[in-house]
């Protein structure tokens, strides 16, 4: 017999058995927090209950009675309910949010690039960008460039115009609007059509080109594609849409496509302050692909525009993604301060009219930020599948 | 030491969830034993519910609060106001944060239902009405079709200006923002043609232009905005007060009785001032106040008369005549059930 | 022949030079103040244009910023006249007599006149609680960090709200603004949300799936909404799910949702410092027997807390911005202040605003730049100790 086995071990108190333990932690952690959602919603139900408050998603049906400056689907005071009213909020708090971070991102990388310039001037010109516009209040921008946009536009009897039919002025910009007759659908489906064919010819010409080494005309072919179907379809039926052009009436431009100086504004500051933080997230990728990589594409002879295009950018690319994710996520977010300056985007006319007309709080709040985190978790889902499936092929798990 | 600490937090969770349990709807015993009136007003709109920049509130809603903390406390001072916007005051007021909402609030049947409120009557008829810049020549609001309209959002302002659109199939393009503040400055800096609001508010948001003499207010009410006080369903007796409140000083009005006449009343033969001013019956403290209710309103912040004119009327920079808001003898609407 | 003579022969045949001569200078061109001119800012004709537009750009911004600053401002005045644009004066730039007789406003908001050095004395002391904080060699910085976790806030909170026992008259929060309220609200946020953080952060490595569970809930809940909802949520929601008799005060709703909010993220931050450090740290710490505890208090988040420093300011950076949010639930921080005064009627004029802007600006970029430095700084100074040699 060794010594070990005949060696008495400590009894063990039954409190300071760790998994033991760790079981007792975790159902007390879960009572408490139990409890606390517990007291939440009684106290809830109970003050709704004592001052007879209605609950439930009843209103979504009901007419809204409210005007809304822009709606991407057809909405009136008239007949349009709170639902809706919720959808334009939402289609409105995409559209901004699509359109800024397709700029931010331009912009971002442009002025991360400049960061790197070999230029001196321009490496500080987008450093003091960077500078000024992360240290200041997201908030404050907006509105500074709301009063800009109201106060360096024309009032609307003053409007720029361009042909006659483009209106500039403190009251936004009026295009014409193309009113889609018969056949517009098919002239759409062309247009796909061509743009699905040239996709699938890009990537048989790369293949192409990755196993026997022969380039096939990329650019020609792709326009060719693109352009033509729809161009003999015009030529053969006509263009099925006639432009309804706008014109001055009392007060307003009347007619045509509006874009309001409220968007106008958000759009900018978006993209402004999110450029920022793009651009340093662009300079930190660059910065971490090893010098050698460079000196190396130069060595084989490729310019420096080549070199970034085809060495730097996909493995800086890696290290990109992950901050350019959650700055895209935030600028959806940070378009909720629309409402400080009347864009109507979902916070501002759902949790701000519709919850006044209500006063359903809980469950207008509560839908409001559940919209937000749909879009936060599907947006991390999807660039975290990309981001996996540009991950150098030794190190896929 | 960590066991200690989940002890403490069930310990707490428990003591919340317990005291969620007492909670009561004896708003008069609870305001009295804060010995502090919660009343939630304006905070930005000039006549009704204002701060200097001492923070001194003064408005005809403010003053309807001094004369309920007078009529509670003998003392007007005994308010605490809290500045809501038109965004947060209903859910002040459900939640508790407030015990008295007067901040311009239209008396409507959706609100006195389905928010949990209980308006106390009318202290001012309104109207919405339209401001336009002088430039633009308009003499109606009929001729505002196609115009762009600055609004604040989550009002029946909003609610009243699409109707009228509609109902006169006039184009409209409403612009829509979170404050009246933002919604003037708006259209101060011209992005819209009009601004509407109520009437009042009108004359009031008027004095914040860059230039005030370039805006008029057209002559249009497009419509029924009885603004008045409001409180909590659940508490009858704390509804009454605040009811009989604004009564009374209609009532004094009515009798002639002002802040600087209310002690010749006390000596009065007349039978409705001696039952008004409480030297005869005891009908204040059938509401659970005082016998001299009355008079604590009246000699701390006068009927309802004074209290127009001093905020809204000739004694203010709005110059608002009475119209609707004169006594039912007078030509106005303003008219108070007896006290006896 | 030896070879002395053999040279001296050649010597006489021709002239060789023996010492290299020195090289000569680079061209004029490559050289000095030129060549620098040439290498960094003229080497090609899209260097060429860059360059010159970027200089149009500078002296466009640049000039507009001075004149409307300093050029054309006006100095003094006592009302709206004054900054109004007129025939002799067609151009008016800021509007600073608004500025000096607003800034009293802007600092306190309403707090009574003959009660602010009570706000002073806040200032003061957090300004002493932030040095002892950040400067690295000042004595017990241990004592600091309870001085600023603990003591601060409780003498602040004393101070500022006011206790009737101590002689001092009570300030209802609806009165505080400005500054006042903005740095509060940054202080609050980053006091309760470190440890916070820190809890949900270990939390969320925990080995207890319960205990792991909640923290990730509660971290990436938080991280999903805009903070624009969490305050809508504190403001209009959180009164209805308190007892009716409890229901906080508007700064302090606030407050909480900055608090929780500011905490999710800085339990991130956090997370990411405490995933640097090496597991041999880890089972180091055990080896010596140290309970959980102990290990975190003693081992692991000195460490980890170094290294998240320079993140740990640039969260709060990007909390300190977002104070002006309360503005939008009707809070009077800073920003609010400025937008309320410039619609006085006394100073409304077209200059108003953009003169609000430009105070707003200034303080905001001061403070928020002085940050970020200093986290560069930190960032330096720790990978100083990290690069081999």
């Amino acid at each position: 017999m060794s010594a070990a086995e005949t060696t008495v071990r400590p009894r063990r108190s039954l409190l300071t058995n760790p998994t033991l333990r760790s079981i007792v932690y975790q159902v007390l952690l879960c009572v408490a927090v139990g409890l606390l959602v517990y007291a939440a919603i009684s106290n809830a139900a109970d003050n709704l209950a004592r001052a007879r408050i209605a609950t439930g998603f009843g209103f979504w049906n009901t007419t809204a009675g409210f005007d809304i400056s822009q709606t991407l689907i057809e909405y009136s005071s008239r007949g349009s309910t709170y639902g809706r009213a919720f959808w334009v909020g939402l289609l409105n708090t995409l559209l901004v949010g699509g359109l800024g971070i397709i700029f931010a991102t331009v912009l971002g990388f442009v002025i991360g690039i400049a960061r790197l310039s070999s230029n001196w001037l321009v490496a500080k010109v987008a450093a003091g960008y960077v500078e000024l516009i992360r240290n200041l209040p997201l908030l404050l921008q907006l509105l500074f460039w709301y009063n800009a946009v109201l106060k360096t536009l024309p009032d609307t009897r003053d409007s720029y115009v361009v042909a006659g039919s483009v209106f500039l002025n403190n009251r936004g910009l009026v295009l014409p609007r193309a009113v889609l007759q018969a056949g517009s659908g098919a002239l759409a489906l062309t247009l796909l059509a061509g743009m699905v064919a040239a996709v699938v010819y890009r990537i048989w010409a790369k293949r192409r080109q990755a196993l026997t080494g022969k380039p096939a005309p990329v650019l020609k072919v792709i326009a060719a594609l693109v352009i033509l179907p729809p161009l003999i379809f015009v030529a053969l039926h006509g263009f099925p849409a006639v432009f309804e052009f706008p014109e001055r009436g009392r007060f307003n431009i009347t007619g045509g496509v509006e874009v309001l100086p409220e968007f106008a504004a958000l759009l900018f500051g978006l993209v402004i302050y999110t450029a920022a933080f793009i651009a340093e997230a662009v300079r930190a990728g660059i910065q971490s692909v090893p010098s050698g990589q460079v000196e190396a594409a130069h060595a084989l002879g490729l310019r420096p525009n080549l070199a970034l295009r085809f060495i730097v950018m996909p493995q800086a690319m890696r290290v990109i993604i992950p901050p350019l994710t959650s700055q895209y996520l935030n600028l959806v977010k940070n378009s909720s301060l629309a409402v400080a300056i009347g864009y109507p985007d979902l916070v501002q006319v759902f949790t701000g009219t519709v919850l006044n007309q209500t006063g359903q709080a809980v469950e207008v709040v509560a839908l409001t930020m559940a919209v937000y985190l749909v879009i936060s978790l599907t947006a991390s889902l999807v660039m975290n599948i990309y981001n996996r499936l540009i991950a150098p092929v030794g190190e896929r798990a | 030491m960590k066991r200690i600490a989940s002890i403490l937090a069930l310990a707490v969770v428990l003591a919340v969830a317990l005291a969620a349990q007492s909670a009561s709807a004896q708003t008069l015993k609870t305001v009295k034993d804060r010995g502090m009136l919660n009343c939630g007003s304006n905070g930005t709109l000039a006549g009704f519910g204002l701060p200097d920049a001492q923070g001194k509130w003064a408005g005809l809603d403010v003053d309807f609060c001094r004369a309920v903390a007078a009529a509670i406390f003998n003392d007007p001072a005994k308010v605490k106001f809290v500045a809501l916007t038109a965004k947060d005051r209903f859910t002040a007021l459900q939640s508790g944060e407030v015990d008295l909402l007067a901040r311009n609030t239209t008396w409507t049947s959706s609100r006195d239902t389905s928010l949990g409120l209980n308006f106390t009557g009318v202290n001012y008829y309104d109207g919405q009405g339209f401001m336009v810049r002088k430039a633009l020549k308009v003499n109606s609001a009929l001729e505002l079709a196609g115009a762009s309209v600055c609004v604040q959002q989550g009002t029946t302002t909003e609610l009243n200006l699409a109707d009228y659109f509609n109902a006169h199939k006039m184009q409209l393009k409403t612009v829509t923002f979170a404050t009246a503040d933002e919604a003037i400055k708006a259209y101060d800096a011209g992005r819209c043609d009009a601004y509407t609001t109520d009437a009042s508010g009108l004359y009031a948001e008027r004095l914040r232009l860059a230039n005030a003499g370039d805006s008029i207010i057209l002559p249009d009410i497009i419509s029924k905005e009885p603004l008045g006080p409001a409180v909590r369903h659940g508490d009858d007796q704390w509804f009454d007060i605040v009811k009989w409140v604004h009564f009374a000083m209609i009532n004094a009005e009515e009798l002639n009785i002002t802040s600087k006449t209310i002690s010749d009343a006390l000596k009065s033969d007349n039978p409705e001032i001696k039952r008004l001013v409480g030297a005869d019956g005891n009908f204040g403290e059938q509401l659970g106040l005082t016998k001299d209710w009355v008079v604590r309103i009246v000699k701390h912040v006068g009927n309802y008369g004074e209290a127009f004119e001093r905020n809204v009327g000739q004694g203010s920079s709005l110059k608002i005549s009475r119209g609707l808001n004169a006594l039912w003898n007078k030509g106005g609407i303003q008219y108070a059930p007896p006290v006896r | 022949m030896t070879g002395v003579a053999g040279e001296r022969a050649y010597a006489d045949l021709a002239f060789v030079q023996r010492a290299p001569i020195g090289a000569l200078p680079p061209p004029l061109a490559m050289r000095g103040p030129w060549g620098w001119l040439r290498a960094n800012l003229f080497s090609s004709a899209f260097n060429i244009v860059l360059t010159v537009v970027m200089l149009a750009l500078i002296v466009w911004i640049g000039k507009s910023t001075i004149d409307f600053l300093f050029i054309d401002a006006v100095w003094v005045g006592h009302d709206r006249t004054a900054c109004m644009a007129s025939e002799q004066r067609p151009h008016v730039g800021a509007c600073w007599p608004f500025v000096w007789e607003r800034l009293n406003y802007f600092t306190y908001g309403s707090y009574p006149i003959p009660q602010r050095w009570r706000v002073d004395v806040f200032f003061a002391m957090l300004a002493i609680g932030v040095a002892w904080l950040l400067w690295l060699e000042a004595p017990r910085r241990d004592l600091g960090a309870l001085y600023f976790f603990v003591v601060l806030p409780v003498c602040s909170f004393i101070l500022l709200s006011g206790a009737p026992a101590l002689g001092l008259e009570t300030v209802d929060t609806s009165l505080w603004g400005g500054v006042l309220v903005t740095v509060v609200v940054s202080t609050v946020g980053i006091v309760v949300s470190l440890p916070l953080g820190i809890v949900l952060a270990l939390g969320r490595r925990s080995r207890m799936p319960a205990v792991r569970l909640f923290s990730v809930i509660f971290i990436e809940f938080v991280r999903g909404v805009p903070l624009i909802t969490v305050l809508f949520m504190a403001s209009v929601m959180l009164p209805l799910f308190v007892p009716e008799d409890l229901t906080p005060d508007k700064l302090l709703r606030a407050l909480i949702g900055i608090a929780l909010f500011a905490s999710a993220y800085m339990a991130e931050v956090v997370r990411a410092g405490l995933q640097a450090i090496p597991r041999g740290q880890y089972e180091a710490a055990t080896a010596l027997g140290l309970k959980f505890w102990p290990q975190m208090g003693l081992v692991i988040l000195p460490q980890a807390l170094r290294v998240t420093i320079p993140n740990i300011v640039n969260t709060t950076i990007g909390l300190f911005k977002d104070t002006t949010l309360v503005f939008i639930v009707g809070i009077f921080d800073l920003l609010r202040t400025i937008e309320v005064a410039r619609i006085d009627p006394k100073w409304a004029t077209p200059v108003t605003s953009p003169t609000g802007y430009a105070v707003a600006a200034l303080f905001y970029w001061v403070f928020c730049y002085a940050m970020a430095r200093y986290a560069r700084h930190m960032e330096l100074r720790l990978s100083a100790g990290q690069e081999r040699r």
